[in-house]
């Protein structure tokens, strides 16, 4: 069972039409928890990217052998073994980042987002397709996160990736920690209103 | 035998018995249920001996002593006479502001320039007292053990909410907090899995993975042990009680794309927490998500009715609520129960 769509689609598919932060509306924790900065978000986008680029390929590759009973497990077990390789790698490489993103690194194990795609995609689809798609999911993840903490620490802290720009702190309300959840709300209702303008626009024409 | 006896316990229903077992083993289950509360009560009631007979918080910044025999005021008075640290970090001493000796000489209270942490266990000791050449006594000074176990329950239900101030388990927050039949039943479901997960969790870390040297395998096992437990469930479940697995049995799948069952054995893999504190930390975490859900559910019904902007139907208002919720959780914080 072959996909229809090609690679780049399955790359721009992942980062818009199906957005896992602001589309599929899964993966929040992280999302609200440590969306503070744009390089907090940069950092988990690529760890994130990362176990669900590997994970896809692996259960790609192995989709025949799979009994069907038993393939959360398996699912799960794949990604907590891609998760353990990326989690000491980070801990060894990158200690100083590691220690801001704290136990979410670990808890990519449990995020929705990457079993759901295990599921819907690539125990289905070849390993080629799997790829593509887990480069998409990554990359829609990481400039999900990327996004959120550019409007967070510009409206919060004045700066973008820690280089001062705009002189001031506009609404310090921003990077205290229960704000996520008001950020991310507004900015999923922004999202659907550019939508339905876009879509009236459409009709009109 | 023993899971099925106790889910019909818990729904209510009557409990058939089965010959199989023997009636003296069933008479042993609440005593042996009153000796491990005895335990757990046991250390509170403990009393230091030598100098010092009885220690005890008295208050945010205060210690209380009594004397085993009456000391000379002079020395007893003197607040620099007294050494006190944590017990973990006996390097950092705790300065003594003020001691406010009885009139028998036989009791005082110390009062601290800043708030103790009155979760650690303390150490106090009078070196000015001891002879020279001699061991300096050190006298413990700790909470009623159940009241520590239960301000971990509360902490973890109320203070440290996983989903209202750790941010953890959203998904599934979001996902199933639209009914609140829902949210009852993935909150009971929840809970179950947790509880037993994170008792596996905590045998498996104390007893193989810190022996053996194998902390860089701690997320493989642990959601191994929740993916274990999620289909034993599901199987005990399905055989034992066919009601009531229609009505949970779609939220265990759920539960593993749940951020807070792998995070409640991580932190107490980091934290050594003992039998007891996993007990309480992973009700706590499982209480605290239904909780979350429940009056989540409760305001997300009632927003049907209400009017709303197009834009914010559906997910982003419920973003909204949830971070109110969230402030309202803040004024948790700093509650001391026991």
């Amino acid at each position: 069972m072959a996909t229809d769509k090609s690679n780049f689609q399955l790359v721009v598919n992942g980062i818009l039409n199906e957005n896992p932060i602001f589309r599929l509306v899964l993966s929040m924790c992280p999302a609200v928890g440590i969306s503070t900065t744009v390089m907090n978000g940069f950092m988990l986008g690529i760890a994130v990217l990362f176990v669900q680029v590997f994970s896809s390929c692996t259960i790609a590759l192995f989709q025949n052998k799979i009994h069907p009973r038993i393939r959360i497990p398996t699912y799960t077990l794949t990604i907590a073994t891609w998760v353990t390789v990326i989690d000491l790698v980070l801990a060894a490489y990158l200690p100083e980042a590691y220690a801001k993103m704290g136990i979410f690194v670990k808890l990519i194990v449990a995020f929705a987002i990457i079993t759901m795609r295990l599921e819907m995609f690539a125990s289905k689809e070849s390993v080629t397709a799997s790829f593509w798609d887990g480069i998409g999911m990554g990359l829609g993840f990481m400039f999900g996160m990327m996004a959120l903490g550019f409007v967070r620490e510009l409206l919060g802290l004045g700066t973008i990736l820690g280089y001062d720009v705009l002189g001031f702190k506009p609404l310090l309300f921003f990077v205290l920690p229960f704000a996520g959840f008001f950020c991310v709300g507004l900015m999923m209702a922004f999202f659907n209103y550019l939508e339905s303008v876009y879509k009236r626009a459409k009709q009109r024409v | 035998m023993k899971i099925k006896m106790g889910t019909d316990l818990f729904f209510g229903q009557p409990v058939r018995c089965s010959a199989t077992i023997a009636p003296a083993k069933n008479k042993s289950v609440p005593i042996f249920v009153l000796a491990l509360f005895c335990l757990a009560l046991l250390p509170g009631f403990a009393r230091a001996e030598g100098m010092i007979s009885q220690t005890g918080f008295s208050g945010e910044r205060e210690i209380s002593l009594s004397f085993s025999q009456p000391l000379a005021p002079e020395v007893a008075g003197n607040p620099a006479s007294y050494v006190v640290y944590e017990e973990a970090d006996p390097d950092i001493r705790l300065a003594v502001s003020e001691v406010a000796l009885a009139a028998d000489q036989r009791s005082a209270v110390l009062t601290f320039a800043a708030p103790l942490n009155t979760l650690q266990p303390h150490v106090v000791a009078l070196p000015a007292l001891t002879p020279a050449g001699a061991e300096v006594e050190t006298f413990r000074v700790s909470k009623p053990y159940l009241g520590y176990l239960l301000s971990i329950l509360i902490s973890a239900l109320l203070i440290n909410n996983f989903v209202f101030t750790k941010y953890l388990g959203l998904c599934v927050f979001f996902g199933t907090s639209k009914r609140k039949d829902t949210a009852k039943g993935m909150g009971f479901t929840f809970t179950l899995v947790i509880v037993v997960s994170a008792i596996m969790s905590w045998f498996f870390y104390q007893f193989i993975l810190k022996p053996f040297h194998l902390n860089f395998l701690q997320i493989v096992i642990f959601i191994g042990l929740v993916s274990l437990t999620v289909q034993a469930v599901d199987t005990v479940l399905r055989k034992v009680n066919p009601a009531l697995f229609r009505a949970f049995g779609v939220y265990l799948v759920l539960v593993i794309a749940n951020c807070i069952i792998i995070a409640v054995p991580l932190i107490l893999a980091d934290n050594e927490y003992n039998f007891f504190e996993t007990f309480m930390l992973s009700l706590g975490a499982g209480g605290g998500f239904l909780l979350a859900l429940y009056l989540m559910s409760s305001v997300r019904e009632r927003m049907e009715l209400a009017n709303i902007p197009p834009a914010f139907k559906g997910i982003p208002i419920a973003f909204i609520v949830a971070g109110q919720f969230a402030l309202a959780f803040l004024g948790f914080s700093g509650l001391n129960l026991f």
